[in-house]
């Protein structure tokens, strides 16, 4: 298969990949770790007139970095990164455990994290991951305007995002969900490599033996990847018993919106949702009861 | 009626070491790193296979990691270092990875196999003596449609152990 033509820019400084960014509107689109784009290009799915490839842009973050109370993730920062990440352990494991469970390790080689949120593939892995950590990303625009975005106000809808076609997101940065803290992220798959039938994440933070805060996203059962918000606020100052975590499953298989399709009916992956959503919670409990520390 | 193709073409000139030997080409920016292989090198040992991502057989390494050839514009490997399967041994010296390959029955038709060995080089230079499940969760990004796991893992196993032997 053969993408449709197009001029190829690497800049290598964010100011002139946000100038071409900016120069060619909406023909233009960012390459970075390509294991979306390009398929879609081959498919003939996309077919930007310009391609700016950021792989080579020295000021774009290529770590992953513990400050100010939270992690950050640069934008060329790959899923094979997270895998390993000392900085994903602990209260951030749920980060640390959804890295492997994305596409392959070939894969994983090049695919971005950042690239995953612009995307906003609702099959993607990390947006749900992301909603339950309650992350935020930083966006450059022209002129060096930067902005910051939750990621519920980042996705708009299935590969719809409030980026403009002049920005870029140049980190998502996840908060510190505290010392007693710990989360999961469960992913139902055919096989390998294939998306989420459907995936579930999870992150609680304790205070005092009660909930503190709950964080619950669904992946591949809406249009976009969703939070459960009334499964997080049933759990939300409540001891974390299991009659709060059997309620708040329940109430997430009942926010989600599955379809049928090749992967399974809509009762399938709605049950599936609200098995995930318990185990992941008994889980992140658990750990976060016992304070694991990474 | 003569069909016109009405898309501009832009071209750019890629420059990469490929096997040891530095290889330039103009080229279409939109040639996938694969075919830049095959076609206009001719290195015609990586395959491809499903197109779409998804198989693993075109898997090359770039600056030693293993990448989806199908997956990566030539334009990209610009200036980088590209290993193919034809670069795996040393003339008539097998490479441990295809000795195993070899002595294990690691392949059938074999079409899978270039991509298999690619991964596991690198897999083995991260990981020199892995469990066989280790193996088997590397190598979860290649498949193979007829030879079966089993001698896969296998040929992986003597690799690391021939390795291991050479580093002695």
């Amino acid at each position: 298969m053969y993408p449709a033509s197009f001029e190829y820019l690497a800049p290598k400084t964010l100011d002139d990949a946000i100038a071409q960014l900016d120069a060619h509107g909406d023909d233009g689109k960012v390459l970075a770790g390509g294991q979306s784009l390009i398929p879609l290009m081959k498919l003939r799915f996309a077919a930007p007139a310009v391609l700016i490839d950021i792989n080579g842009v020295a000021d774009l973050n290529d770590s992953i970095t513990t400050a100010d109370g939270g992690v950050t993730i640069g934008a060329r920062v790959r899923h094979k990164d997270c895998e390993r990440s000392e900085h994903l352990k602990g209260r951030y494991a749920m980060l640390g455990r959804a890295a492997p469970q994305i596409s392959d390790p070939i894969v994983r080689n090049h695919g971005t994290v950042c690239g995953s949120l612009a995307h906003a593939d609702p099959q993607g892995d990390w947006a749900s991951v992301m909603l339950a950590a309650g992350a935020e990303v930083t966006i450059r625009g022209p002129g060096g305007a930067t902005r910051t975005s939750s990621i519920d106000d980042l996705m708009t809808g299935p590969f719809m995002t409030t980026l403009e076609p002049n920005e870029l997101i140049t980190e998502v940065r996840i908060p510190d969900p505290g010392p007693r803290a710990s989360g999961a992220y469960l992913k139902l798959e055919r096989k390998i490599g294939d998306f989420a039938t459907v995936g579930v994440a999870v992150q609680v933070s304790l205070s005092n033996g009660s909930v503190g805060r709950a964080g619950i996203a669904l992946t591949g059962v809406g249009p976009t990847n969703m939070r459960a918000r009334a499964a997080e606020e049933a759990l939300a100052g409540r001891a974390p018993d299991d009659d709060a975590i059997r309620e708040a499953a329940r109430l997430a298989a009942e926010a989600a919106e599955p379809r049928d399709d090749v992967r399974g009916t809509a009762e399938f992956k709605r049950s599936v949702v609200r098995v995930y959503t318990e185990r992941g919670l008994r889980q992140a409990v658990s750990e976060a009861q016992s304070g694991q520390e990474g | 009626m003569a069909t016109t193709v009405g898309e501009s073409t832009h071209t750019v000139q890629v420059t990469a070491t490929v096997n040891g030997q530095e290889r330039s080409a103009q080229v279409e920016t939109r040639l996938l790193l694969a075919h830049f292989l095959r076609q206009t090198l001719g290195l015609t040992g990586t395959h491809i296979g499903c197109d779409t991502t998804s198989c693993g057989a075109c898997t090359v390494l770039v600056d030693g990691v293993p990448t989806k050839s199908c997956t990566m514009f030539a334009v990209q490997a610009a200036g980088r270092e590209i290993t193919t399967v034809e670069g795996l041994a040393a003339g008539a010296q097998l490479h441990a990875i295809q000795e195993g390959f070899h002595e294990e029955h690691g392949l059938q038709c074999g079409f899978c196999t270039p991509g298999m060995m690619l991964t596991s080089v690198a897999f083995l230079a991260e990981n020199p003596s892995p469990t066989d499940e280790e193996i088997r969760w590397a190598l979860s990004g290649n498949v193979c449609r007829c030879t079966g796991y089993q001698n896969i893992v296998k040929a992986v196993q003597h690799a690391a152990a021939k390795l291991a032997e050479g580093s002695e």
